[in-house]
């Protein structure tokens, strides 16, 4: 068990299986907001289901209406569990400001892999990985 | 962040649901992004205005807003999906429609001039020197930082929303003069003329310095249309939102060590890169939306002649007024080109309808490609038309 400090960025708590990508994600045009699936072609988690995961990835890119593909997501139910960044960025993080999801950043996220059960406890800062 | 008495009763709740849900996201984004205090914004543009980008969660998210939430400064909108007036015309469907005209309504309950477009500086939108506003819309963003020296970050809908509403945006990033030096001097070798040789320029600077602050060298003029066409496609392509130009644009600026340089081949491979050589079967032009004088050297070019493609003249819809007083609209209409307000090429909901887009935008042709997955070509509006004419 690990436990990783990192910053808050919305507040929360969350468990689940983390999905870790080593490139940014793009929620406008790289994942598709009915389905949960990135979708950006040659993006290391094309294919994978992004619903129910802590999805660690570096930083967030791409159009600012990502924000609203996040928010649409979670009203779906094909959002995140929660968000892990390395750096946050302004995309990600009003994305998860107005749909609630728990984020933490500053997080060395090269400690975590794909399939580690993660809870994620952004009201203290910090993730344990199991 | 240290807020004032006021501040800290709109994000407690006491002016209603609107301000305090705006003030949570203000606040937030200042205390990641280590602002001090909270400053006052002159003007807001707000993105996020397609029905296509939003969704019903999105248009739900804004009619939530909408119940108790007004604008506390002059707050314009980015392109919608569809011509508000004209959508029938442009092939929008009857269902999108509907939902479009709602995300408008929402908005224009809450006071935003619904205006819906990427130049709010050709409608009115223009503080003076030195203001801090709360502008979305990347090539927006790029233009008030670099040519009107207005002090902006690069906001979203909802940030941008949240800045109108509460008349705040938290003080980081662009609004503070240590972050708006040049960090790269790029020195621009090749001949400058029209708005491809603009666009181009753009794009490889874009390509070459990223999200780089540039102090470009060796551009002798530039009008408003050229220096347009250049915010568009640089931060389309590098994702800045400021440069400074040598002897055009007014901010001051300390002098990088780094430099960078930009020849005439370049400037070429750039233009043919934006080129697949298909046969384009929609013409547009207007992104970012026209200028008047714009609008006015593309109808004296249509006059007497017949468009033979679907032509698309995109701009905002108070230019749209001015130039039907000129007799511009008439002319333009009277070829078969379509006027195309509050929308463009880049936002509406045309995947699939066409396969080749012919344009003189160096944006347009990025999100033709990405967004539209369409061939594209890229050419001067003189050639455009000739074409689209001939």
């Amino acid at each position: 068990m690990t436990e990783l400090k990192g910053r808050k960025v919305m507040v929360g708590k969350a468990e689940g299986e983390a999905l870790v990508s080593t490139d940014g994600i793009s929620f406008y045009g790289g994942v598709d907001t009915e389905t949960g699936k990135v979708v950006e072609k040659g993006h290391p988690l094309e294919g994978q289901c992004v619903t129910g995961k802590v999805l660690v990835f570096p930083t967030g890119k791409g159009s600012t209406v990502g924000s609203y593909a996040i928010y649409d997501m979670k009203k779906r139910g094909t959002a995140p569990a929660a968000i892990v960044n390395k750096e946050i960025e302004t995309i990600i993080a009003v994305g998860v400001i107005i749909s609630e999801i728990p984020c933490v950043d500053q997080i060395d996220i090269k400690k975590i892999k794909t399939g580690d059960k993660v809870s994620v406890d952004a009201d203290n800062s910090k993730i344990t990985v199991n | 962040m240290q807020l004032t008495k006021e501040e800290q009763e709109m994000l407690d709740g006491k002016y209603g649901n609107a301000v305090k849900s705006s003030m949570n996201i203000l606040v937030s984004l200042g205390e990641i992004f280590g602002a001090k205090r909270l400053i006052d914004v002159a003007s807001v543009q707000i993105a996020g205005v397609s029905y296509h980008n939003l969704g019903d969660a999105g248009l739900d998210y804004l009619a939530d807003l909408a119940k108790d939430g007004k604008v506390r400064v002059l707050t314009t909108l980015n392109p919608a999906g569809m011509d508000m007036e004209n959508w029938k015309a442009l092939g929008i469907p009857e269902d999108f429609a509907d939902k479009q005209i709602k995300v408008i309504e929402a908005f224009k309950k809450m006071g935003v001039v619904t205006t819906c477009t990427c130049t709010p500086y050709f409608i009115g939108n223009v503080p003076h020197y030195g203001q801090n506003v709360s502008w979305a819309e990347s090539s927006a963003v790029c233009y008030a930082n670099s040519v009107l020296g207005l002090k902006t970050n690069r906001e979203g809908g909802p940030s941008a929303l949240a800045s109108a509403l509460t008349g705040k945006t938290p003080e980081f990033g662009m609004h503070l003069d240590e972050n708006r030096q040049a960090e790269v001097i790029v020195n621009v070798d090749a001949g400058m003329e029209t708005i491809t040789d603009f666009g181009a320029l753009g794009y490889v600077i874009g390509k070459k310095i990223g999200k780089k602050i540039a102090l470009i060298r060796g551009i002798e003029k530039a009008s408003v249309e050229q220096l347009k066409s250049f915010c568009a496609s640089i931060a389309t392509y590098g994702g800045t939102a400021l440069f400074h130009m040598e002897g055009i644009t007014p901010n001051k600026t300390t002098v990088p060590k780094d430099s960078v340089d930009v020849s005439q081949p370049e400037l070429d491979k750039a233009k043919e890169e934006m080129n697949d050589g298909e046969e384009p079967d929609i013409y547009a032009i207007g992104c970012p939306h026209l200028s008047l004088k714009e609008v006015e050297d593309i109808a004296k070019r249509l006059e007497g002649k017949k468009v033979k493609k679907e032509m698309w003249i995109c701009v905002a819809r108070p230019i749209k007024r001015t130039a039907e007083q000129m007799g511009y609209i008439k002319t333009i209409e009277d070829s078969g080109a379509k006027i195309a307000c509050d929308t463009c090429m880049v936002v509406a909901p045309i995947k699939g309808r066409f396969k080749c887009l012919a344009t003189d935008s160096a944006k347009g042709c990025f999100y033709g490609r990405g967004k539209n997955s369409f061939k594209v070509v890229f050419r001067e509006i003189p050639e455009l038309i000739e074409e689209a004419t001939k």
